[in-house]
């Protein structure tokens, strides 16, 4: 049982409309680049040039925003959800 | 003998079409543009849109006589506020903004801050500033042709939004955490508005209402019509300027939830000085945030950029972001202007509470409290000067958080209803 990405509809011209990606379970550095391999161009919309998340993406594993956890080295286990949120709205 | 008529509720009828004046929108970080619609995201690179006004067009036709032709709410300003749509029947208008500007004297003195003025929104059809920002943001989905509005809420904006869409006929969800203050909690669901209470903070709400946007395509007011919304916050602005009889202030103080408040009052100015309706003049900018919830002043201390969210803990619940949403370019306002971004503790909030209504018999939520303690922090730190015009926004009323004072104020004296027993006391 694989861990489950959830693509935000800004994203989801790079997936062909999909929603809902598999990936293997791993840190969330290794999701990003199993997310790339698999819908090119995704990647440069998560991380800049030095490899870390953007400002405006908030990132969360198990309901918790992975900046509270490890950011990119926070582990996603199997049939964990990712969810990638943009940062803009609030208040 | 003829009726007297009522004093009518202030609105925009009787007032000129409103003419559309946005070309399109831009993201803040990286320019790309996009047409006028529902989204509040840059498709490349996530950064936050913004509307893009037709300048040249509003130059033409705006002037401080236009203005000063204007209705006495927020739509004085029609012009340099997002508009779609030239149907005047879509503008939403319970009479929001146009609040008093008060000179501040007794509140002064106890600071030594002599030039000090209240810019008062306790008193907004549904009590907070939120009315202002909802007024843009439900015409503009008015606009879009949207029926269902939303929102996620720390309370004020839940009231606000209820209270507009009853007033207008559109559906309404509000999402708030499941522990807020029960005023309101009641005036929110009172206006027939379906109220989702979600188990979480604001934070988890705010995501979780992320997400359902996406899902339902409901014109969330903070979320996908957000570049709309926080618009509506450069009318404290632009009334701040025309209160003071066309002029900009020196220091203006602003309680710092998402952080848009500062961003937009500041925008407010420059687009002033930029239609020439008022003369430049540099306009220091600063934020107040409690101690149980400061991201903003955190990140301002250490003279850094990058927000760290935190988990709030205070009793300053509409302030309660963890993760503002604004933070970063609220900070780079402060920078340029000069401006400071402080907190203070809860029991400073209290006082500050009290002390606005003592002296100025103003009754300020929780926000209110934070504004005031940290302008007596910042006139005590001599940060904030006795040579300044200072403008501190009161941005809801203190009905909205009893419970933060029910432990703290209450009678002087509990007498029986006897003469005697009362002059014996009253002197006590």
């Amino acid at each position: 049982m694989a861990a489950t990405v959830r693509i935000p509809s800004p994203l989801r011209k790079l997936t062909d409309g999909v929603a809902e990606v598999s990936v293997e379970a791993g840190d969330l550095r290794a999701v990003v680049r199993q997310l790339e391999a698999a819908h090119p161009g995704l990647g440069e919309r998560l991380l800049d040039e030095e490899g870390n998340l953007r400002r405006f993406v908030n990132v969360f594993v198990r309901d918790e925003d992975v900046r509270f956890l490890a950011g990119l080295e926070t582990a996603v286990a199997d049939g964990e959800v990712v969810s990638i949120i943009p940062a803009v709205a609030g208040g | 003998m003829p009726a007297v008529t009522a004093r009518s509720a202030p609105t925009s009828k009787d007032q000129p079409n409103p003419v559309p004046n946005l070309t399109g929108l831009a993201c803040r970080e990286c320019g790309e543009t996009e047409p006028v619609g529902l989204s509040h995201v840059c498709s490349f690179c996530f950064g936050p849109l913004e509307v893009v006004y037709d300048t040249e067009a509003i130059a033409a036709r705006i002037s401080r006589e236009r203005i000063e032709a204007g209705p006495p709410s927020l739509w004085r300003y029609a012009d340099m506020l997002p508009t779609i749509s030239d149907d005047l029947a879509h503008r939403v208008d319970l009479g929001a903004g146009w609040q008093p500007l008060r000179h501040a004297p007794r509140l002064g003195e106890r600071l030594g801050l002599p030039d000090l003025w209240i810019k008062d929104d306790t008193r907004n059809p549904s009590g907070s500033f939120k009315d202002r920002v909802v007024a843009v943001a439900l015409t503009a989905a008015r606009g879009l042709g949207l029926t269902t509005v939303a929102c996620a809420s720390t309370g004020n904006l839940a009231n606000a939004v209820a209270a507009a869409a009853a007033n207008t006929g559109l559906t309404a969800y509000v999402f708030i955490p499941d522990d807020l203050e029960i005023g309101k909690v009641v005036a929110s669901a009172v206006y027939g508005a379906k109220v989702i209470a979600v188990k979480g903070n604001y934070d988890d709400v705010n995501r979780l209402c992320a997400e359902v946007a996406d899902a339902r395509g409901w014109g969330f007011v903070n979320i996908n019509l957000r570049t709309f919304y926080a618009e509506g916050s450069k009318t404290i602005g632009f009334e701040i300027a025309e209160q003071l009889g066309w002029q900009l202030p020196d220091h203006v103080v602003a309680p710092v939830a998402s952080g848009a408040m500062m961003v937009k009052i500041d925008k407010a100015f420059r687009e002033l000085v930029s239609y020439g309706l008022v003369e430049d003049h540099p306009v220091r900018v600063s934020g107040a945030q409690a101690d149980g919830c400061n991201p903003v002043a955190t990140a301002f201390a250490e003279g850094s950029l990058d927000i760290r969210p935190q988990r709030p803990d205070t009793i300053a619940k509409s302030l309660a972001i963890g993760n503002p949403a604004d933070g970063y370019y609220a900070l780079k306002v402060a920078k340029r202007t000069g401006g400071v971004v402080t907190s203070v503790s809860d029991d400073e909030i209290r006082a500050g509470m009290c002390l606005l209504a003592e002296t100025e018999g103003v009754f300020a939520e929780t926000a209110g409290g934070v504004t005031v303690a940290n302008l007596v922090r910042m006139a005590r730190d001599e940060v904030a000067s006795p040579d300044e015009r200072i403008v501190a926004v009161i941005s809801g009323n203190g009905f909205k958080t009893v419970d933060a004072l029910v432990d703290h104020v209450g009678p002087t004296h509990h007498v029986t209803p006897a003469l005697d027993d009362f002059l014996g006391r009253l002197d006590d």
